[in-house]
């Protein structure tokens, strides 16, 4: 058993007085590719906008338990959430480049946002855009703005703009939602490369996508997590009947 | 085709009677003609809108006509190269410099209180302020824009004027600092109001983007929310200078009858817009050159708020389309 990098004790969310997440359990693996599925609106989104605290950027939102990193809690009110974003980066459903800025300066916006600058920003340029299967397409024209490419390789842009940070831990809303399938293809390779140097939630509507990507998944519905368990387990043999329902496709 | 088409038009009432979206007749009204009714609605819009336009033609033309009078005793040389405006004395200078000249050290005055605390009032409201304070406060705003100037002008004159005078012991009492001063607080709703519906408009998953980096809140504002909404920022500035520049009311009251080319904001000066006033207002017999002054100055005028709000217009444009 791998060493869990991230354990989720007893987690709750609200937007305002609903909740939609009711006590969550989790252990996130080290170097391990985590799979969330479950039907829309079963709290998804909000369960990995918990994990780097964006949760709370949502006006009347909050979140309650514990969110250990490395062993401590994210959630001690001494923890300062915009330094803990840097080691929990983010890609988000909808690719999100900024538009007033080139490929390069996407690239390096963590750092300029932090007013700081790297020491070799074409050499961290160049290595994200690599990891991020990007390099070969933008060599040429990194000066070119960031919304000029396709929706694909913005996304592969937000994801070289994460790695750039250096996190520990990646997290990723669906995705692949907003790309044709052989873009889908580049990001699930790109995963599986990743998956050797990073920590990776992904949230996925696509069954055959967490089968392809992901060594454990965990099952939501409603608020809550019904199983979590190897992604062979999970669609081959599943403990609760809720989860068998899903993934063959019976509801959701 | 078309009597067979108002056949069937006049049996429709039937129609509809026994099948609402009269799906059994529909393809002889393929060759109906637009109800009677529609096409005098038609008719009668074309007309307000032709009205409208051929008002503002009607109103250029003459404005172009008027000018070509003037520089038909003026010559452009001494409009652009003299340094004095006298056309109401007996020696008479048509440079028109000293009245741009005072139109734009009261705009720049302006500007200088309306862009800064407009620009901050925006991204307050629309980036810091709690829901109900922003509730409380756009419609406030909203209603400082509909203060009439003239309020304005008197409120310069008489209190704006004598508290500076304490600090100013040189202050006149017509100048140009006061009227400047009134005039950047007018237009100050309008940069605001505008830009924040600029920073607005920018997509909350560029905010969240940064966020998710590991930006500080004031980092994301300022180096991603606002440069996305340089276009409408910009627009809205250019509006507001176009309306300081236009602005009469307060300038003919508290800045001053005398056109004089000086950058002291503590003097009176006169603007274009109150050179029009004055002589509009005084008993200057049509047909004279002193009565073709306003038509140039006014031409003038109209050229510069002309570029300014083509300009806006472009960079509005931008920002509806989403290209920044
Ligand atoms: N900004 C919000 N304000 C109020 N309620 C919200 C907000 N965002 C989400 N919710 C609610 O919280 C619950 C969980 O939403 P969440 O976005 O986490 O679902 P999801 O599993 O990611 O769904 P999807 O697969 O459609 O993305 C839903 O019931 C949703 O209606
Ligand atoms: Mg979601």
């Amino acid at each position: 058993m791998v060493e869990p990098r991230m354990k989720v004790q007893g987690l709750k969310a609200w937007f305002g007085s609903s909740i939609a997440l009711r006590d969550i359990d989790l252990d996130i693996a080290d170097k391990q590719v985590t799979a969330i599925i479950g039907p829309s609106g079963c709290g998804k989104s909000t369960f990995v906008r918990c994990l780097n605290r964006m949760h709370e950027v949502t006006p009347n939102a909050r979140a309650e338990g514990k969110v250990l990193l490395d062993g401590k809690d994210i959630y001690d009110p001494a923890v300062n959430p915009v330094a803990l974003r840097r080691y929990v980066g983010m890609v988000f459903q909808k690719p999100n480049p900024f538009p007033t800025m080139s490929i390069r300066e996407n690239v390096l916006a963590g750092l300029t946002l932090l007013g700081t600058r790297a020491k070799d920003e074409s050499g961290l340029v160049e290595r994200s855009l690599r990891q991020a299967a990007l390099w070969e397409e933008v060599r040429g024209g990194l000066d070119r703005p960031g919304v000029s490419l396709s929706g694909g390789q913005q996304q592969r842009l937000c994801i070289a703009r994460a790695l750039a940070m250096e996190p520990e831990v990646l997290l990723m809303d669906e995705p692949c939602s907003a790309l044709d399938p052989i873009a889908t293809a580049k990001v699930e390779e790109l995963i599986l490369e990743l998956r050797r140097r990073y920590t990776i939630v992904i949230v996925t509507h696509n069954m055959q996508q967490a089968q392809r990507v992901a060594d454990t998944t965990a099952f939501f519905y409603m608020g809550s997590l019904v199983e979590h368990a190897a992604t062979t387990k999970i669609f081959g043999n599943p403990t609760e009947r809720r989860t068998a329902d899903y993934v063959s496709g019976r509801f959701g | 085709m078309s009597t067979e088409g108002a056949s069937s038009y006049g049996d429709l009432p039937a129609v509809a009677t026994d099948s609402p979206v009269g799906a059994r007749n529909s393809m002889d009204r393929l060759y109906a003609p637009p109800a009677l009714s529609e096409r005098l609605i038609r008719a009668f819009l074309m007309f307000c809108a032709a009205l409208s336009i051929g008002t503002t033609l009607g109103i250029i033309g003459v404005l172009f006509e008027e000018t070509r009078a003037f520089f038909a005793q003026v010559p452009f040389s001494s409009f652009f190269g003299d340094t004095q405006w006298t056309p109401l004395f007996a020696e008479k200078h048509f440079g028109i410099w000293p009245l741009v000249g005072g139109t734009m050290l009261t705009t720049l005055i302006a500007m200088a209180v309306a862009l800064p605390f407009g620009l901050t009032a925006a991204i307050y409201l629309s980036e810091f302020a709690s829901a109900t304070v922003r509730k409380w406060l756009k419609p406030a705003l909203e209603i400082l824009a509909g203060v009439p100037t003239v309020v304005y002008g008197y409120f310069a004159l008489t209190m704006v004027t004598p508290l500076l005078q304490t600090l100013l012991p040189d202050l006149a009492a017509f100048n140009v600092l006061s009227a400047g001063l009134m005039m950047g607080i007018m237009i100050l709703p309008v940069i605001a109001s505008l830009s924040e519906d600029a920073i607005f408009a920018v997509p909350s998953s560029l905010r969240e983007g940064a966020l998710a980096l590991g930006a500080t809140k004031l980092s994301t504002v300022f180096r991603v929310v606002l440069p996305s909404a340089f276009s409408g920022i910009g627009a809205a500035t250019i509006l507001g200078v176009s309306r300081a520049i236009g602005e009469t009311m307060i300038v003919a009251i508290a800045a001053g009858q005398q056109a004089r080319l000086s950058l002291d904001p503590r003097e009176g000066m006169q603007t274009m817009t109150a050179y029009i006033v004055q002589v509009s207002m005084g008993d200057t017999p049509t047909g004279t050159i002193e009565f073709h002054t306003i038509f140039a100055v006014g031409m003038m005028l109209f050229c510069m708020t002309m570029v300014l709000n083509l300009i806006a217009q472009h960079l509005r444009g931008r920002v509806l389309k989403g290209s920044l």
